[in-house]
């Protein structure tokens, strides 16, 4: 049997392989992708979020858990940061799954960013296609400790849950911006912890503001809480993602979200595509003049690109 | 722009049973990250057909064991069998910690390449593992 049919077939070692591959970008990952694709937009890819230290991978082994007793099989792709400098990693997400190790309707997959820089790893989208096609029917997507606009896991998930916790100083921080408008699901963790109401009213007064703006029949993202260290929540949580996912079949949403994805895929890589072309032609003085700084970067953008209309067609 | 794709060398790190001793494992999996590669946890307790099925859901290149509270002659046998019956019999299998001299004939029998005895300069072992490294990407070029 090749590869493609051992994955598709749910084969633990050929979707493992068939990750590394993407992630390498090894050539033999882009065929396999391409004779898998057609079995891939099934599953409910269900992104995790949140600051550092709010306890993602803790509420994820809860989830994993929750969704097993749903008889549902779970995917999950767990991202790290990579050193900038060296480019290694210490993945140790998986230590907190660790119950989670010998049942086969479970796949963990540690990933390092590899200079990513939204949160996720440059193979996330691929990953989670390869999960997808090997029949697992919800893939949970683990991002880094975001700041505040890290937030690719977005666009990549049908539903994204944002992770909070009582206590981290200045009136929920790490959750501003980008992530309060993005969310489909907020979960405060560790609310055992001391300043749990003050993050609680917070929230609901930044979700009622978000309501504001929304027509009533759109998704009103539901306040959970959890304690993720004793399993606590773990029901309404799985509750919330499934009736998003209800949400989004019944309102067209989960085809929409599939293929915003795929189109989201292919343009970032034609621009990777297209600037590489480029590249290829620009005048080597060209690079030096902007290095040197003899000419703008706007300038050079400029006379690049009437260099190219100018050139005779390739 | 983006970076040339790169292969980082994927290892995974892990102790078997009750061994609970931390510190080798961990300055360990700094020298590597130090050095690019990725390196995987699995936690502690683990069992050999756990990390075994861990191994393979990573599709790591290199297992490495810390062991530090005897047993290693049973359960590190073990997970190389339990490694090449799951199809990740081409990983490099690797140890290190308190291991006795004269248990050495018996695990390299088993498939462990290279026991890091204590004492051990994790210089050594990243040399170690990139010189294999090097020799497995010559050995895998592919033809085009």
């Amino acid at each position: 049997m090749d590869l493609a049919a051992e994955l598709l077939a749910g084969k633990v070692a050929a979707g493992a392989r068939a990750i590394r591959w993407l992630e390498d970008g090894d050539r033999r990952g882009q065929e396999l992708l391409r004779q898998i694709f057609a079995a891939s937009g099934r599953a409910h890819i269900v992104g995790v979020t949140g600051p550092p230290g709010a306890g993602k991978s803790t509420l994820v082994d809860m989830l994993i858990t929750e969704l097993r007793a749903r008889e549902r099989r779970v995917g999950v792709l767990a991202i790290d940061p990579s050193s900038p400098f060296t480019g290694g990693a210490i993945l140790g997400d998986r230590v907190r799954m660790s119950r989670h190790a010998l049942d086969a309707g479970v796949f963990i997959r540690s990933m390092g960013t590899r200079g990513a820089a939204g949160g996720l790893a440059r193979a996330t989208y691929d990953a989670a296609t390869v999960l997808d096609a090997m029949g697992y029917q919800v893939v949970i997507v683990e991002t880094v400790g975001v700041g505040q606009d890290e937030i690719d896991v977005v666009a990549l998930a049908h539903t994204t849950i944002i992770v909070a916790v009582p206590g981290l100083g200045d009136e929920v921080q790490a959750v501003k911006a980008g992530l309060m408008e993005a969310g489909e699901l907020f979960v405060i963790n560790k609310a055992d912890r001391d300043g749990f109401e003050q993050t609680r009213r917070h929230l609901e007064l930044l979700l009622h503001l978000r309501a504001h703006r929304q027509d009533a029949a759109s998704w009103q993202p539901p306040l959970l809480t959890a304690v993720a260290s004793r399993g606590e929540g773990a029901a309404a949580i799985a509750d919330a993602v499934d009736a998003h996912r209800a949400y989004l079949e019944a309102s067209g949403g989960f085809a929409d979200q599939s293929g915003r994805r795929c189109e989201q895929q292919f343009l970032m890589l034609a621009r990777e595509a297209v600037l590489g072309r480029v590249l290829e032609q620009a005048p080597p003085q060209l690079l030096a003049a902007v290095r040197e700084r003899r000419i703008d970067p706007y300038s050079a953008a400029q006379h690049l690109l009437q260099g190219l209309a100018g050139a005779p067609a390739a | 722009m983006a970076p040339p794709a790169a292969r980082p060398l994927r290892v995974l790190l892990a102790k078997l049973g009750m061994d609970t001793h931390t510190v080798g494992i961990t300055v360990v999996a700094h020298a590597l990250r130090e050095a690019g590669m990725e390196v995987i946890f699995t936690g502690l307790k683990q069992s050999a057909e756990a990390v075994a099925s861990a191994a393979i859901q990573e599709d790591v290149d290199v297992v490495g064991i810390s062991s530090l509270s005897a047993g290693h002659t049973r359960s590190l046998p073990r997970l190389a069998r339990l490694l090449r019956e799951q199809g990740g019999g081409d990983k490099l299998l690797v140890a290190g910690g308190v291991i006795p001299q004269e248990d050495l004939p018996l695990l390299e029998q088993a498939g462990f390449a290279r026991v890091f005895t204590m004492g051990t300069d994790t210089r050594d072992i990243v040399a170690y593992l990139q010189q294999w490294w090097r020799e497995r990407l010559a050995a895998e070029a592919p033809p085009s």
